[in-house]
C-alpha cells in the first residue's frame, strides 16, 4: 500500500508495473474483490462520464441561467476555424465544460475527485484518447492512475473547496489528469509524478469563491483550463522536464496554504469573485427568484 | 492498517456517480441524511437540521437542503428523484426545518440532524469531508468516529458489567471479526454506546440475537 507519491512510484518501479496496475491490485486487496469486479465498476463510471460529455456537447442550461451552452460554442468554433491552441486542447476544454455544465444543471456526473471539479479528468481523457489511439482498457486504466494520485492528496491534504480552496479541487483534478495522460502516452511512473507536481504547483493558492455559492461561476471555466493545463504539464513531463520541488512536498505546500486560507475564500460564496459588484448583483437576482 | 486512511478505495476518488452540483454539499449531504435514516431504523416524520459554516452559507445553491431530505427518504446519491426530494418529502408528510446555525464547528461542512416520529427521536452530527465522503462524529450526544469504510454495528446499552461480553460472545460464535471497537458512556451506570466496525456484513438474525442480549437497549447497522 502507498501513502505518498514517492511510495507509489517506488512500488511501480520495484514491481515493474504501471501505476494503474498498482491501483487495481490494491483495490482488489482492500475491497476483497476480483479484478473483473473492480474493472467493471470503473467501466460503469467511465460510461457516466461519456454520457455527461455527450449531454454537455448537445447543450444544457442550469436553472439559474448562469452556465450552459459554452461547450456547444467551442465545438462549433472548432468546426469552423483551426483553434490557436490546437484541436486536442480545445476538445478537452469543451468536454470539461460540458461535464461541468451538466453538473451545474443537476444532471448525473461522476465526481473526480469532486463534483465541482468533475470536468478536468474526463475532459482530458476524452480529448487525448483519439490522438493516442487508446483502447477501452487504457481509458479505464487512465481513471485508476488518476485515482491513485487523488487518493494520496485526499489522505495527506484535502480535496474539498470548503476545506482547502479550489487548489484542492480543480488543482487536484487537473494534476490527477496530468499524471494519467503521461501513463496513457507511454511515460514512466516518475514522469506521471512530475506532471502531477507541475500542474499542482501552478494551482497553488487558487481560492474557492463561487458566485452566489453556486457551482457555476467560475467553476465551469476553471475546469476547462484545468484540463488544458493537464495536457501541457503532461507534455512537459514527457519531454523530460522535472519539478524542482518533489510531488509530495507540493501536496504538503497545498495543504498548508489551504489551512491558511480564510473561510471567506473556502466555498462560502463570501469573498473573491463572489464579492465583486457583478457577483453580488447576480446573487441578488438569483435568490430573488425562487430556486 | 486500512482503517487509518480516510480514503481507502479508488472509487472514493473516481466517484461517486451522483446528481450534481457538489460532492461535499449534495452527495455527502445525501449520505449523512441516509445514515440518520438507517440509524433511526425507519422514515422519520420530522427533521430539524442545523447547518454550519460552508453548509449554512451555500446550502440553497448547492442543493444541500434537498440532498439531506433525499437521504432521509432513503435515496442513493445518483437517484434521479434527488432534486425533487423536498417536494416528495412534503407529499409523504415529512416536516423538515433547516436552521442556519452561526455557531462555529470543527469542520466547515457540518450538519446536525435531529429526526424523529411521535414516539422517539435521534440526534446525529455528520461532516462531509470531500468527494462525497462523510463521517458521523456524534450520535445522541456520544462522540464517535465512523469512517464508513467498513460495516459497523452501533449498540446502545446500559453501562453494566457483562454488556460488552454478551455482545462479543455472540459475534465470536458467528465468527465475525472485529476491526475496531469503541465504548462511550455519559455517566457511570447510565446509557452507553458501543461502536463496532467489522470486516464483513452482519446478517439480520445475528442483529436480532444481539438485540435480545443482556443490557442491550437498541441496535443499528451501517453498511459501508
Amino acid at each position: 500500500m502507498f501513502r505518498t507519491v514517492a511510495e507509489l512510484v517506488e512500488l511501480a518501479d520495484n514491481e515493474q508495473l504501471s501505476i494503474s496496475e498498482i491501483m487495481i491490485r490494491q483495490e482488489m486487496d482492500v475491497k476483497e474483490k476480483t479484478r473483473e469486479e473492480v474493472l467493471d465498476e470503473m467501466e460503469s463510471n467511465l460510461q457516466v462520464m461519456e454520457k455527461a460529455i455527450e449531454d454537455g456537447l448537445k447543450g444544457v442550461q442550469s436553472t439559474t441561467g448562469l452556465t450552459g451552452g459554452d461547450a456547444v460554442l467551442i465545438q462549433k468554433y472548432m468546426k469552423e476555424k483551426t483553434p490557436l491552441s490546437g484541436p486536442v486542447m480545445m476538445d478537452a476544454v469543451s468536454k470539461a465544460m460540458g461535464t461541468n455544465e451538466v453538473n451545474a444543471a443537476m444532471g448525473i456526473i461522476c465526481a473526480t475527485p469532486t463534483a465541482g471539479s468533475a470536468g478536468c479528468v474526463p475532459g482530458a481523457l476524452f480529448a487525448v484518447k483519439d490522438q493516442l489511439n487508446a483502447t477501452r482498457e487504457q481509458m479505464i486504466r487512465f481513471l485508476f492512475t488518476a485515482g491513485a494520485f487523488g487518493m494520496v492528496v485526499a489522505n495527506n491534504a484535502f480535496i474539498s473547496g470548503a476545506a482547502g480552496g479550489c487548489q484542492a479541487e480543480v488543482g487536484s483534478a487537473g494534476a490527477m489528469a496530468s499524471a494519467a495522460i503521461v501513463e496513457m502516452a507511454g511515460g514512466t511512473p516518475q514522469q506521471s509524478a512530475e506532471a502531477f507536481a507541475i500542474t499542482l504547483k501552478n494551482m497553488l493558492g487558487l481560492v474557492c469563491d463561487p458566485v452566489a455559492g453556486l457551482v457555476e461561476v467560475p467553476c465551469v471555466k476553471r475546469n476547462a483550463l484545468g484540463s488544458s493545463q493537464a495536457i501541457v504539464s503532461a507534455d512537459m513531463a514527457l519531454a523530460g522536464v522535472v519539478s524542482r520541488i518533489p510531488c509530495d512536498e507540493v501536496i504538503g505546500a497545498m495543504y498548508r496554504i489551504g489551512r491558511q486560507m480564510p473561510s471567506s475564500l473556502r466555498e462560502t460564496g463570501e469573498g473573491g469573485l463572489a464579492d465583486t459588484p457583478t457577483g453580488r448583483l447576480l446573487k441578488e437576482k438569483i435568490f430573488g427568484m425562487s430556486i | 492498517m486500512w482503517s487509518f486512511m480516510k480514503y481507502n478505495s479508488v472509487f472514493d476518488i473516481i466517484g461517486p456517480v451522483m446528481v450534481g452540483p457538489s460532492s461535499s454539499h449534495t452527495a455527502g449531504a445525501a449520505r449523512i441524511g441516509l445514515a440518520a435514516r438507517n440509524l433511526f431504523g425507519e422514515e422519520p416524520k420530522w427533521a430539524k437540521i442545523h447547518l454550519y459554516e460552508s453548509f449554512a452559507k451555500t446550502y440553497r445553491g448547492h442543493g444541500t437542503d434537498f440532498a439531506l431530505a433525499g437521504g432521509l427518504l432513503g435515496f442513493a446519491t445518483d437517484d434521479p428523484r434527488m432534486s425533487k426530494a423536498l417536494d416528495i418529502a412534503k407529499q409523504r408528510g415529512i416536516n423538515i426545518e433547516y436552521i442556519e446555525d452561526s455557531a462555529s464547528s470543527d469542520h466547515p461542512n457540518t450538519a446536525r440532524l435531529i429526526i424523529g416520529n411521535d414516539e422517539e427521536s435521534l440526534e446525529l452530527v455528520g461532516i462531509s469531508i470531500g468527494g462525497g465522503k462523510v463521517e458521523i462524529t456524534e450520535l445522541n450526544g456520544f462522540a464517535l468516529r465512523l469512517s464508513g469504510n467498513h460495516p459497523a454495528i452501533l449498540i446502545m446499552h446500559s453501562d453494566r458489567f457483562g454488556a460488552i461480553a454478551s455482545v462479543t460472545r455472540i459475534l465470536a460464535k458467528y465468527e465475525i471479526n472485529i476491526g475496531h471497537m469503541e465504548v462511550n458512556r455519559k455517566d457511570v451506570g447510565k446509557e452507553a454506546l458501543m461502536v463496532i466496525e467489522v470486516d464483513q456484513n452482519v446478517e439480520d438474525f445475528i442483529l436480532e440475537e444481539l438485540k435480545n442480549a443482556e443490557h442491550i437497549i437498541s441496535i443499528a447497522k451501517i453498511v459501508s
